[in-house]
């Protein structure tokens, strides 16, 4: 299997042997390429039990906990990295959930599907809600809650305080965007982030 | 006979001498430990394939398999044997009576050989750490450096949980199921009046009731009944029961009506066959006060040599409920050990454990099966 482009470019923003958390780790394939290949102490939190099974399988430590309940189990500070992939749209109190991933790590790291991504702007112009690579669910079975675009969601970062140290827009097909970064909120499927706290 | 598809080979050891007695954590000492236990399937030739298995406070030796004229299997053969998740194909199973136990090791009914008669309430007081210490000498005495893993549930779970905290470096692995590391008041509740009705049990004799002859049979059924209800959970007993009568009709009178209470009476009275009472005293304290994350430093080896651990609770389980094995994972990963934890659902209360549940036995086969890999792939 190949990874997914955003597996490899967060694990690039990964130091070896750093102490990794990711929430809502799926079947641990980014955790299992961070101990593999960075040496990294990694942990993974997963409420599928299906994906659970194929993580223990490839010896990636995961925990059965609710995101957006049970965060205050891990200590500040505890960990170098906290990740949160692709889940932020889905838990209850988004940004309850981004502060104690900063007080988990100095580092985060998060992606989101981007809502105001211009076929999902142009979908709903035709008056349906937008389906999309990115976002694929019909509107009634999605397990996404949240509908933010990019600009949406780095208001909120700014709001809980933290830095966007680095940005990187992705494509529809979930390639590195060759566009420009500050068309994002137009161009881009998904957006990944490196954030940290804000230097007073 | 058939030939054993497990292997099983049932042995006797002495372990400890006058030289090198056994010193209990809270005082006293045994200068000869009985201890049976049972092995299966074969140790390989790097001797890396070996599963500690520890049983639970009624459990014993005979973990798997079944022998002619048993009417039931091993208390575990849901999980260990041929091509199940704990594979006697591939692992090297160990499975001892604990020490304090009446099944084949030295307990508090065993006779002292310094007087002839049994240790009774003389018995030094049990903790967590002296199971511990006789099955690190078990596993010394069968030559074997490292465990592949420790496996446990209920109190078998405690006992890994503590082993792992005492001596990381014997295992490469660690399973903790339905276990506790802090009995609430409601658990300690339970097992005060299961002991109240052993020694109210005019039987017991003050505990040398083996010397006179005697023996606290009311008691300590009524404790077995009354600690049976907390193994199992409302649905189960409902499925199993409802409200049907023992005969065609219910009497109304105050004997045995219903057919839950008939299936109660069964419990109490089969576990006389094969249970002490003192060692259902000892055991059952030893939980009430472990408590192994309460002083400073207690994760302090682990921390230094983390052992992947696996967790995992059942979503009826009410005895040992899943919030006390989330503690125990929290605890642990907040050490620095690498976690999995997994809240199984099934219906049937603490005694899923027992039970073979699809979603149980391949969470814990995927598991051990990661580390058997890891363990070949270091030995080549």
């Amino acid at each position: 299997m190949t990874l997914r482009v955003d597996f490899s470019l967060i694990s690039s923003w990964v130091s070896p042997s750093a102490r990794v958390l990711d929430l809502g780790c799926g079947h641990g394939t980014l955790l299992h390429r961070l101990a593999t290949d960075k040496s990294c102490r990694i942990q993974g939190v997963e409420m599928d039990p299906e994906s659970l099974l194929s993580a223990v399988s490839k010896g990636v430590p995961v925990m059965k906990m609710d995101i957006d309940k049970e965060l205050d189990a891990f200590t500040d500070n505890s960990y170098d990295v906290v990740i949160l992939s692709r889940t932020l749209q889905a838990v209850h109190r988004p940004a309850s959930v981004l502060t104690h991933m900063l007080r988990i790590a100095p580092t985060a790291i998060v992606s989101m599907p981007n809502f105001g991504y211009w076929r999902n702007r142009l979908r709903l112009l035709s008056g349906r809600a937008p389906i999309s690579k990115d976002l694929p669910y019909a509107w009634h079975d999605s397990p996404n809650i949240h509908f933010g675009s990019c600009k949406d969601l780095e208001s909120l970062f700014a709001e809980l305080g933290f830095t966007i140290a680095e940005c990187v827009p992705l494509s529809a097909t979930g390639r590195v965007s060759h566009l420009p970064t500050v068309t994002r909120n137009f161009s881009a499927g998904a957006t990944v982030y490196r954030l940290t706290h804000r230097t007073p | 006979m058939a030939s054993d598809p497990l292997n099983t080979v049932t042995a006797d050891v002495q372990l400890f001498t006058k030289d090198h007695p056994l010193s209990f954590a809270k005082g006293g000492q045994l200068t000869e430990v009985t201890v049976r236990y049972e092995t299966y399937g074969t140790l390989n030739e790097n001797k890396t394939n070996a599963v500690f298995v520890c049983h639970a406070l009624t459990g014993d030796a005979h973990a798997a398999g079944q022998r002619d004229g048993e009417k039931k299997p091993g208390w575990w053969d849901s999980l260990i044997g041929p091509g199940k998740p704990i594979d006697t194909d591939r692992f090297y199973v160990i499975c001892p009576n604990l020490l304090g136990g009446c099944q084949g090791t030295t307990g508090p009914s065993s006779i002292n050989p310094a007087t002839g008669k049994s240790y009774g309430l003389g018995f030094p007081a049990l903790d967590m750490r002296d199971f511990v210490s006789v099955h690190r000498g078990l596993v010394s005495h069968l030559g074997i450096d490292t465990l592949l893993a420790t496996i446990g549930g209920s109190l078998g779970g405690m006992q890994v949980l503590q082993w792992a905290l005492d001596a990381p470096q014997d295992m490469a692995s660690a399973i903790i199921i339905a276990a506790s590391s802090r009995l609430t008041a409601q658990n300690i509740a339970f097992s005060a009046v299961a002991r109240e009705a052993i020694m109210r049990d005019d039987g017991f004799s003050g505990g040398q009731y083996v010397d006179e002859g005697t023996s606290p049979d009311t008691g300590l059924s009524i404790a077995r009944m009354m600690a049976h209800i907390t193994y199992t959970s409302e649905g189960a007993l409902w499925d199993k029961f409802g409200r049907s009568p023992q005969n065609t009709d219910l009497s109304g009178d105050l004997g045995v009506d219903f057919a839950v209470e008939s299936y109660l009476q069964y419990q109490g009275e089969t576990f006389l066959d094969r249970f002490d009472a003192l060692s259902y005293l000892y055991l059952s304290r030893v939980m009430d006060y472990f408590d192994p994350f309460a002083h400073d430093g207690a994760c302090e080896l682990l921390s230094d040599h983390p052992v992947p651990t696996l967790v995992c609770s059942f979503s009826s389980d009410w005895r040992f409920s899943s919030r006390q094995s989330k503690r125990i994972a929290t605890r642990l990963e907040r050490a620095g050990v690498p976690v999995t934890y997994q809240e199984i659902e099934a219906g049937v209360g603490h005694d899923s454990f027992l039970l073979e549940i699809p979603d149980y036995l391949e969470l814990v086969g995927n598991f051990l099966d990661y580390r058997l890999e890891v363990a070949h792939d270091s030995s080549r």
